[in-house]
């Protein structure tokens, strides 16, 4: 980041905490390969969220103690969970059935960039690569309620990963509807990014500096555990 | 008296053709019939169109199919696994055509080949580069592309417990795609960890039928590899 700020960016797992913050007991919640599988750790077993993994679990729990692997268990990300009591199983159409039909209330995907209409880039970063691999990523976009972005608000090297529009290769137009930055959370609505909260320190100026789409405060306030 | 289960690799493999699209289940390794995808290897049918979620790790099961250079074309939704060396390889070399298809897209373009619809809408990949040259069609203010059921030639299953009529069983995670190509192929060969006697299966917990299995053969694999 190259503007002046006395804000600190939040780490992963701050952003991972923040975004479960928001998550309200009973919802069906796809958490996306990668950072997003952090997002779990983070809703207290009290709190009844139930997650689902695209490859046939629905009630994922955590990983299991090193002694106590399934071997035929595993999430999408092909590591080792549990199931939680209460869980079951299901083969792939039907797993794919519960995404597409809208029965998840929220999908939390990784990006590279999203738009300020909501498209969302998240699978290829050119149109020359090697082989395309695209797993559940656009069914995950397009079937969930709700899409919840979980990233870091620019690249490496500065660049905004919200823009105006997507250069990368989309995976779904116009389905973003909240982004979780490592430096702010922000509504995507019909006229463009709103910005809900800023780490502390910050200011709406110098969050503009390094986001390419123009932005807004929006009218609410924070409100956790509510979802909507 | 029904009897699917067969006593050698032999006669399971027995009748694949060159050309044919198998259809193979797993998600990464677990649930991956490594062990009838060895018999194909040594079957020896060539010209193949494998449909299978990736495109194998390491040099081992799927790998090692493509390793002989007898998959023209894979159909997948993620050929980066782990460790995809082959398929990097031959995809290189320009050796296998690769259908990048969205995962749920795949398994419903399975599930409607077993279910007899030809082909259906969805709104997955609506405005991507995956939908380049799919008829969109508007419903009820939404745009969806159309899809075509995938049929196999054969699906090679792996199963958990099995009995004579074909009756399947699968474990945790393991049952993934596995179900879904049963009903999608014109042949449908089980390796089974376990085979058990008719009547022994609680009905509830058979989740495929013996209607969609031609063959079954007893494979006691033992736990699936590092995935």
């Amino acid at each position: 980041m190259n503007v002046k700020t006395a804000a600190k960016p939040m780490a992963r797992r701050e952003m991972a905490k923040r975004l479960a913050d928001d998550i309200p007991e009973g919802w069906y919640v796809n958490l996306g390969i990668g950072a997003p599988l952090q997002v779990a750790d983070f809703v207290p077993e009290a709190r009844e969220v139930v997650f689902q993994s695209e490859n046939g679990v629905l009630g994922m729990g955590p990983a299991p103690e090193p002694d106590k692997i399934n071997r035929w268990l595993i999430n999408a990300g092909k590591q080792y969970i549990t199931l939680r009591t209460g869980g079951s199983y299901m083969h792939h159409a039907d797993s794919f059935a519960l995404i597409r039909g809208g029965h998840l209330d929220l999908c939390v995907l990784g990006a590279f960039q999203v738009a300020e209409n909501g498209d969302i880039a998240n699978w290829s970063t050119s149109d020359n690569e090697s082989a395309p691999a695209v797993g559940g990523a656009m069914d995950l976009a397009a079937g969930a309620r709700r899409i919840w972005v979980m990233m870091d608000h620019t690249t490496k090297t500065g660049e905004s990963r919200l823009v105006r529009r997507c250069t990368y290769p989309l995976t779904a137009v116009a389905v973003v509807k909240r982004v979780y930055t490592n430096l702010a959370v922000l509504d995507v609505t019909d006229d463009g990014f709103a910005v809900r909260e800023m780490v502390p320190g910050m200011t709406l100026d110098e969050l503009q500096k390094v986001t390419d789409a123009p932005l807004r405060m929006a009218a609410i306030v924070r409100t956790a555990n509510k979802g909507n | 008296m029904i009897n699917k289960i067969v006593q050698s690799m032999a006669e399971a493999m027995a009748g694949i053709r060159d050309g044919a699209v198998v259809l193979v289940g797993g998600f990464g390794s677990i649930g991956q019939p490594n062990a009838l995808i060895e018999g194909l290897i040594e079957q020896g049918a060539k010209d193949l169109t494998v449909v299978a979620n990736n495109s194998g790790v390491g040099y081992v099961g799927l790998a090692a199919l493509l390793n002989t250079g007898r998959v023209r074309k894979i159909v997948c939704s993620f050929p980066r696994t782990a460790d995809p060396v082959v398929f990097e390889r031959l995809w290189r070399e320009g050796k296998i055509e690769l259908e990048c298809v969205p995962q749920g897209t795949m398994a419903e373009r399975m599930r409607a080949a077993g279910a007899g619809i030809p082909a259906f809408y969805t709104p997955t990949a609506v405005g991507t580069k995956l939908a380049a040259g799919k008829e969109e069609r508007e419903i009820g203010g939404r745009k969806y592309i159309l899809e075509e059921a995938l049929h196999g030639d054969v699906a090679l299953v792996e199963a958990w417990e099995a009995d004579r009529w074909g009756n399947l069983t699968y474990n945790a995670s393991a049952r993934n795609f596995n179900p879904v190509m049963a009903t999608a192929a014109k042949l449908t060969i089980v390796q089974s960890q376990h085979i058990v006697e008719l009547g022994a299966l609680d009905p509830e917990k058979i989740a495929t039928p013996g209607i969609f299995v031609d063959r079954v053969l007893h494979v006691p694999y033992g736990e699936p590899m590092v995935t």
